[in-house]
């Protein structure tokens, strides 16, 4: 099978719980095998969902799924082969480590010398090699995550569903285990569907993100993407952080739109999804391309007038929160370079950017 | 400032050491706790713990003999009962003069209801030689070994002083030999005769019919605490009151209940003859025996095992049953290895919680368990309240509180009382 062709497909799928609201809205989604996808969004929007039908724990009201070719909405889930891991570890605590990883072995009757050997080369994996005789809660939250990792692989399954695993460590271990775990998913070659509500998890991990709302993916695209190209206005206000200014299209010329925002200032935008003058829009501006430094704008430019507010000293960055046509948290963010300009509160300044760094999206 | 180098306890601000301080700090807030406390634990033990003291030490208290007879007793050493002559006359005038003062007492009777449970004919021979001794004046009527053995001839039976000699001891350990199937006797303790032993057996079958009951109770409660834990909040909650429905409802009345229901007239007999599965004249004898027992009492301690076992399963997440299936377990395998290991608390808490209940229950058997299906604690209450021996009850109810008192540290040892819930 050629790697272009969708491993995991679903075709028009849709969840209700109780008949009348719609959990997930026709959701269309391929993805390649080896691919590592990561569900996004707020919780409620339909990302677990979404997870639970492919497990097989919830059934699809409409549609098909299909794995590796297969329509598989009518497989129980022990038959899908499919590897997971909860968020909260579901390591059983009865049993050992080496138990826990030897129960899908064992369950496919695989030999006693065989599956030692398959639980010790696991737990190596996750190097965890000398835990196999500890209880599950005799591990610290970090190497409970490694077990679960390790158990989900051990039975090799080509597909594996991750709910939020991360969720419960601190955020050293967490960037840790995200390294490890994309390390992990590419050195074996396996197909990840990932879900998860933060975002930075979904941009350092993935290879590409859908952004779920309201039932809906919203966008489906690899983090930069994602990043620098939203493609709608929640897209643009769950990832990262953004600017956002309202107002109406003054005029579409090709590639460049002039925006005249509700203050009656005008602004210059990328039209990305308004169609004709009189639009309303929302443009967004991401905090690092807002420029001060008139010298570095094209001379016919739009700029603003902004006010300081406040300065914010992160270290690596300085952060200032202006006062831009009506919105007072309006952010800029400057690299903390030597010739780095130092703005105070209560100065006035001028803003201004790129057009093609300031999308107009829908209202 | 000076914590780095100064050596010894710990000490607070004003130089007293810091344990002393905090102990002296926290005592206003132990005294507030007992006082509020106080009340409650003022009734439970005037009302409960010192009532059960003094009736536990019934058991083996026997003052009666050697109060009634102090002059008797004191002779009675003097007195080889192996021997299997008559004492001396001098026991005889001790004895006189006892019953004299014991009679205008009226304490005489009571001495023989005591001798008379450990050998028949006491109690009368008391009563009738009492009226006797009356008229007898000790100073001047001497002899007397003749002239009693004339009013009773009891008194001339070595087997008498006997009994009274080997139960003229203060602190006894006849009333738990008795319980136990067996009797003090000059000789030591010694097997009652075949017919009087019961009490063994007695203790056997409520030990028996409780383990049944528990079982039963196990194999009903298990699948319904099930669907509690996993059923929607709004079915289960409506399922819980069905199941707690029997506690609003008088222990009596449900047990009555059974009685409509299998006595041989009843509802399930006059059904199965109306459907024409039971002859007319072979109707089922299903209540007044040890089945009636068994099934009331399953029936009335089944909400006791399935709230400790809801309350374990309700906290057995979905996502463990959800793992296994994910690596490719089946039900059944995700049942037996995953579910089933992790609910055995709720079932330990349950089933020592229904065995406790069971084996001192009194009310159900009593209604419905006709001779066959009484437990011990029946035997308890017929000697409190119709033999008036006590003693024999308070024997019966210690060992009981002991078996009671041994299941718990059991079950502590193997499943540890911190994993008792109850909901």
């Amino acid at each position: 099978m050629s790697n272009d062709a969708a491993f995991v497909e679903f075709q028009h799928v849709q969840k209700s719980y109780d008949g009348e609201i719609l959990v997930v809205k026709d959701l269309n989604l391929s993805m390649p095998k080896g691919e590592f996808l990561t569900m996004l969004g707020p919780s409620g929007s339909g990302k677990t969902t979404c997870l639970m039908m492919l497990a097989g724990f919830e059934t699809a009201t409409h549609g098909e799924i299909m794995l590796d070719g297969r329509p598989i909405n009518n497989i129980p889930p022990h038959k899908r082969g499919i590897g997971m891991v909860f968020q909260n570890y579901a390591l059983f605590p009865h049993m050992t480590v080496a138990e826990n990883l030897a129960f899908p072995l064992e369950v496919r009757n695989i030999g006693k010398d065989a599956r030692e050997e398959k639980v010790r080369r696991a737990l190596d994996m996750v190097q965890m090699g000398a835990f196999g005789s500890r209880r599950p809660a005799q591990l610290s939250g970090g190497q409970q995550q490694r077990i679960a990792l390790a158990r989900a692989l051990v039975f090799e399954p080509e597909l594996v569903l991750m709910d939020e695993p991360l969720g419960a460590l601190d955020k050293q271990l967490r960037e840790h285990m995200q390294f490890e775990i994309t390390r992990l998913a590419h050195e074996l070659g396996i197909t990840t569907v990932y879900v998860t509500h933060d975002q930075t998890e979904a941009l350092t991990m993935s290879d590409r993100v859908a952004v779920f709302d309201d039932g809906r993916i919203q966008q489906l695209a690899p983090p930069d993407l994602l990043y620098e190209e939203p493609e709608n206005s929640f897209v643009a206000q769950f990832i990262g952080e953004n600017n956002t200014l309202e107002g109406v299209i003054k005029s579409i010329n090709g590639d460049e739109c002039v925006v005249a925002l509700d203050d009656g200032s005008e602004i210059d935008a990328k039209p990305v999804n308004v169609h004709a003058a009189g639009d309303r829009t929302k443009v967004s501006i991401r905090p690092e391309r807002v420029e001060f430094n008139k010298d570095r704008l094209h001379a016919d430019a739009h700029t603003l007038k902004a006010t300081v507010k406040e300065f914010i000293y992160m270290g690596d960055v300085f952060r200032f929160r202006l006062s831009v046509a009506g919105n007072d948290d309006f952010i800029i963010k400057t690299r903390n370079a030597p010739d780095a300009i130092k703005l105070s509160p209560g100065q006035e300044v001028e803003i201004g950017w790129l057009a093609r760094d300031c999308r107009a999206l829908d209202a | 400032m000076s914590d780095a180098t100064q050596s010894g306890p710990m000490l607070a601000a004003d130089g007293t050491p810091l344990k002393k301080s905090l102990a002296r700090s926290l005592r206003r807030r132990k005294l507030r706790a007992l006082a509020l406390v106080a009340p409650l634990l003022l009734f439970v033990l005037l009302s409960f713990v010192i009532p059960i003291i003094s009736m536990l030490f019934r058991s083996v208290e026997n003052g009666i003999v050697s109060e009634t007879l102090p002059m008797t007793v004191v002779e009675l050493q003097h007195w080889d009962a192996e021997s299997g002559e008559l004492p001396e006359e001098a026991l005889y005038e001790a004895f006189i003069r006892d019953m004299v003062v014991a009679v205008d007492a009226k304490q005489h009777t009571r001495l023989g209801t005591r001798l008379n449970y450990e050998q028949t004919g006491m109690s009368s021979m008391f009563r009738k030689s009492g009226r006797q001794i009356k008229r007898i004046d000790p100073e001047a009527d001497g002899p007397f070994k003749d002239k009693l053995i004339e009013i009773h001839e009891g008194w001339g039976d070595v087997d008498t002083w006997r009994v009274i000699k080997t139960h003229a001891v203060p602190i006894t350990n006849g009333y738990f030999l008795n319980a136990v199937d067996m009797q003090r006797t000059p000789e030591g303790a010694q097997a009652q005769p075949e017919d009087k032993r019961i009490l063994i057996k007695l203790f056997g079958r409520t030990l028996f019919m409780s383990l049944i009951i528990t079982g039963s109770c196990i194999l009903l409660a298990y699948p319904v605490s099930y669907l509690l834990a996993n059923l929607p909040m709004r079915v289960s909650n409506m399922l819980m009151i069905l199941v707690l429905l029997p506690f609003w409802t008088s222990l009596l009345v449900r047990t009555s209940a059974w009685k409509v229901m299998l006595q041989q007239q009843g509802v399930i007999n006059e059904t199965l003859v109306w459907l024409g599965l039971v002859a007319d004249d072979a109707r089922l004898v299903i209540i007044n025996n040890q089945f009636g027992t068994i099934i009331a009492m399953t029936h009335i301690l089944l909400p006791f095992m399935i709230l400790p076992m809801y309350s374990v399963m309700q906290t057995i997440p979905i996502t463990y049953t959800r793992a296994a299936k994910s690596m490719g377990a089946t039900n059944w395998t995700t049942f037996w290895r995953i579910y089933f290991p992790q609910s055995i608390p709720g079932i330990g808490a349950g089933s020592i919680l229904v065995f406790i209940l069971s084996i001192g229950y009194y009310i159900t058997p009593e209604i419905v368990g006709g001779t066959k299906g009484v437990f011990i604690s029946n035997r308890i209450a017929y000697h409190i309240s119709s033999s008036l021996n006590w003693g024999l009850a308070a024997a019966l109810g210690t060992i009981l509180l002991a078996v009671v008192l041994l299941l718990y540290w059991c079950y502590d040892k193997i499943v540890g009382i911190d994993n008792v819930k109850l909901g």
